[in-house]
């Protein structure tokens, strides 16, 4: 008997850690018996995708609670915005859009079963949606497979073109390539890679490893946290012991506080080793502490700051619908882009049915926030601006470098010679 | 040998941290056989405590002001919980960690709420930015200002549990339930005391941590596992148990990550745990009882 209270000890324990890796778990969702006809086809006749009566429904898709949900519920607000813009605005095929919000709960699989739902059962006419590559991947094959339309709206690491999926963030050409030529230009050439464990960094740092190789710059090393980790006292030290010109940062989520708190803690400055960061926007910069990541770099298509008049209707717009003191974003006017961009191509096509939208969608512009986006017909990315910010001591990211013009996206990298994927 | 001498201090400095989320714990899992899923959403009320007084008490004194108060709300919290759920399934672990689980996420949600999904920032003070240089090794503030805090924890239950009535009380109640309250000692009492002072030491635990990583709505989450380990090697209820192991924890993983990666120490780590564990299921350290249960 003596031994009893241990012997739960291992299930206990077994439970712990199970239960804290999938801290907020799958919800169940509801069955869904019904089949994918309906959205399949329609071909502009009566059975349009989403239409239902006088309003067209659309889904929303994101992390609402669960790690991500930081970042997501902001780009989900967007798009609300946006949504509602497009309603005052006639909305699209004079019907008003209805929005069906799910939560993806920072779960991938959860993000997979909520878009079959929201195809099959909400028979929504599109998808907006997504943040982490790890969830865009699990919704692509049910997108795929249900002839759905996903619009994507976050930087990611390329690679992919999938024709149910529309890409308004940054491919790499678009955020890592001209973040990069930067350093480059400021003779940053030993570089530091250091990412979280998972597909966007590892995918990157290869891209970057081999941009390297081909321009002369040097990796003096590539180190992986685990997504979440909070402990970079080793890593820190290992930055200092290298001693490289610039590190390139690549962290996702929680690990990027940790990580600029205890830089900050070893003393390493901007001026000394400049960070740049592919991942780390307005949103994130005040969570991370300014003083930590005041004149840090960040690679990205759009800043808060960006100077065109449909920003500052944008900004204005969205602090008068969220309140005064909120900041907006890179994936958000991503997000925000990507409703307007959908209902010009739903409006030009007379239809939303998913073919008749692509055919409509191929070569459209809209002037976003960012300046003048066009979708490009065959890879269904937008031509961006590439925009090198530093982080300013108001937490508002300030430009201090673009491309002349907006630059095609070019997920595989074909155009560029060193790059043999 | 500059860099092992770096590894050292770094991986104190972890060891301290691990120790100090898991001091907590030891006694309200390693004491009362509790297992406490919500403990990391005590460590993230003492990081909100910080949050919230540094607007009436300014930079420089407001964190060394939260750590009392963080102790206190968190320990409040602790015997909400006890009072309302945990006493009344004494006995019964699985279903404690069921429910303790379900509570975590409530409150994760209410902080939610309350402050927001984003992080939220706590200002470090000027007191504790940069570090000294000793030896070739960079000293960063905020590690040394764990590790005193830690240090000062230690101490501080070491001469509760020595010298004072209740802390002798509270030994009594662990070591042997039914014979201390047949002596008389209000057992009931003695459990919420000992929950107060788990919980209290996770809030402390949490001003601190604002100092090295984010302060958001999941920070318990990313602590509470490490937290269980330690107690689970260095044996129930056994605070020089704990201490051992947070820095062996600390330091392997600081020699390891040297020389390989992230990842890769994570997963060393867990093996030595698996393994030490193997050997010795019952810990580092066994608590010695005449107690038939």
């Amino acid at each position: 008997m003596k031994h009893r209270r241990y012997e739960l000890l291992p299930v206990a324990l077994l439970c712990v850690l199970a239960l804290v890796a999938s801290a907020c778990g799958k919800k169940a969702t509801t069955s869904t018996g019904a089949t994918p006809t309906g959205t399949a086809s329609g071909g502009g006749s009566g059975a349009m995708p989403g239409v239902v009566g006088a309003i067209i429904k659309v889904g929303d898709l994101h992390s609402l609670s669960g790690t991500m949900a930081i970042s997501e519920v902001a780009v989900k607000n967007a798009e609300l915005l946006a949504i509602d813009e497009v309603n005052a605005a006639g909305g699209v095929l004079g019907k008003q859009l209805q929005v069906v919000t799910q939560d993806g709960a920072s779960d991938w699989p959860t993000f997979a079963e909520k878009a079959k739902q929201l195809i099959t059962v909400d028979k929504v006419a599109t998808v907006f949606g997504g943040w982490t590559s790890a969830s865009r991947k699990a919704m692509l094959p049910v997108f795929e497979q249900y002839k759905g339309l996903l619009w994507y709206p976050v930087q990611y690491e390329g690679l992919e073109s999938s024709p149910d999926i529309y890409y308004t963030g940054a491919t790499t050409n678009q955020q890592i390539i001209p973040g990069l030529e930067y350093l480059k230009a400021q003779g940053k050439t030993k570089l530091f890679l250091l990412g979280s464990d998972y597909v966007f960094p590892r995918t990157a740092n290869k891209e970057i490893k081999a941009y390297a190789a081909a321009n002369g710059m040097t990796i003096v090393d590539e180190q992986y946290t685990p997504l979440g980790s909070t402990e970079f006292g080793t890593l820190v030290n290992k930055i200092a012991a290298d001693k490289p010109d610039a590190v390139f940062n690549t962290l996702n989520g929680d690990s990027n506080v940790a990580f600029f708190k205890q830089l900050k803690g070893a003393g390493i400055t901007p001026q000394q080793m400049p960070v740049l960061s592919v991942s780390i926007a307005e949103q994130e910069v005040a969570g991370i502490g300014i003083q930590n990541i005041v004149g840090q770099l960040t690679a990205w298509n759009y800043y808060q700051t960006t100077n065109t008049p449909e920003n500052a209707k944008f900004v204005a717009a969205y602090k008068a619908k969220y309140g005064a003191n909120q900041t907006v974003d890179d994936p958000m006017e991503a997000g925000y882009t990507a409703v307007h961009l959908w209902a010009m191509a739903a409006n030009k096509a007379q239809s939303t049915d998913v073919a008749a939208v692509r055919a409509a969608a191929a070569g459209l512009t809209f002037a976003a926030p960012e300046g003048t986006v066009t979708i490009d017909g065959p890879t269904q990315h937008l031509y961006k601006t590439a925009r090198i910010g530093v982080i300013g001591a108001d937490g508002l990211i300030t430009e201090v470098s673009s491309s002349p013009q907006p630059i095609k996206p070019d997920p595989y990298l074909k155009s560029y010679t060193w790059w043999k994927g | 040998m500059g860099s092992l001498l770096t590894q050292a201090f770094t991986g104190l400095g972890i060891g301290a941290t691990l120790l100090l989320i898991a001091l907590g714990l030891t006694f309200t899992f390693g004491q009362m056989n509790v297992i406490n899923m919500a403990h990391g959403e005590f460590i993230m009320a003492g990081a909100y405590t910080a949050y919230m007084l540094q607007g009436s008490f300014g930079r420089e004194t407001s964190l060394l002001v939260s750590l009392p108060v963080a102790f206190v709300i968190a320990g409040a919290l602790g015997v909400a919980l006890e009072t309302v759920l945990i006493r009344r399934m004494y006995g019964r672990p699985l279903d404690t960690l069921l429910v303790t689980w379900g509570v975590s996420l409530m409150l994760q949600q209410l902080a939610r709420d309350l402050f927001g999904a984003a992080n939220v920032q706590v200002l470090t003070p000027s007191w504790l930015v940069g570090g000294v240089h000793v030896a070739g090794v960079d000293m960063p503030y905020a590690r040394l200002f764990i590790m005193a805090l830690v240090a000062a924890a230690v101490a501080g239950i070491w001469v509760y549990m020595t010298y004072l009535p209740q802390g002798r009380r509270m030994r009594a109640v662990m070591q042997n339930r039914q014979l201390a309250a047949c002596s008389g000692i209000p057992t009931a009492r003695v459990d919420r005391r000992t929950f107060f002072i788990g919980s209290g030491l996770a809030g402390v635990a949490g001003v601190a941590l604002t100092q090295l990583g984010s302060v958001g709505p999941t920070l318990g989450t990313n602590y509470i596992v490490d937290a269980f380990l330690v107690v689970v090697v260095g044996g129930l209820g056994q605070i020089r148990g704990a201490i051992i192991a947070a820095i062996a924890l600390g330091v392997l993983d600081a020699y390891v990550e040297w020389g390989t990666s992230a990842s890769f120490a994570k997963v060393v780590v867990f093996v030595a745990i698996v393994a030490f564990l193997q050997a010795r299921p019952q810990g580092l350290f066994v608590l010695k009882t005449r107690a038939l249960t």
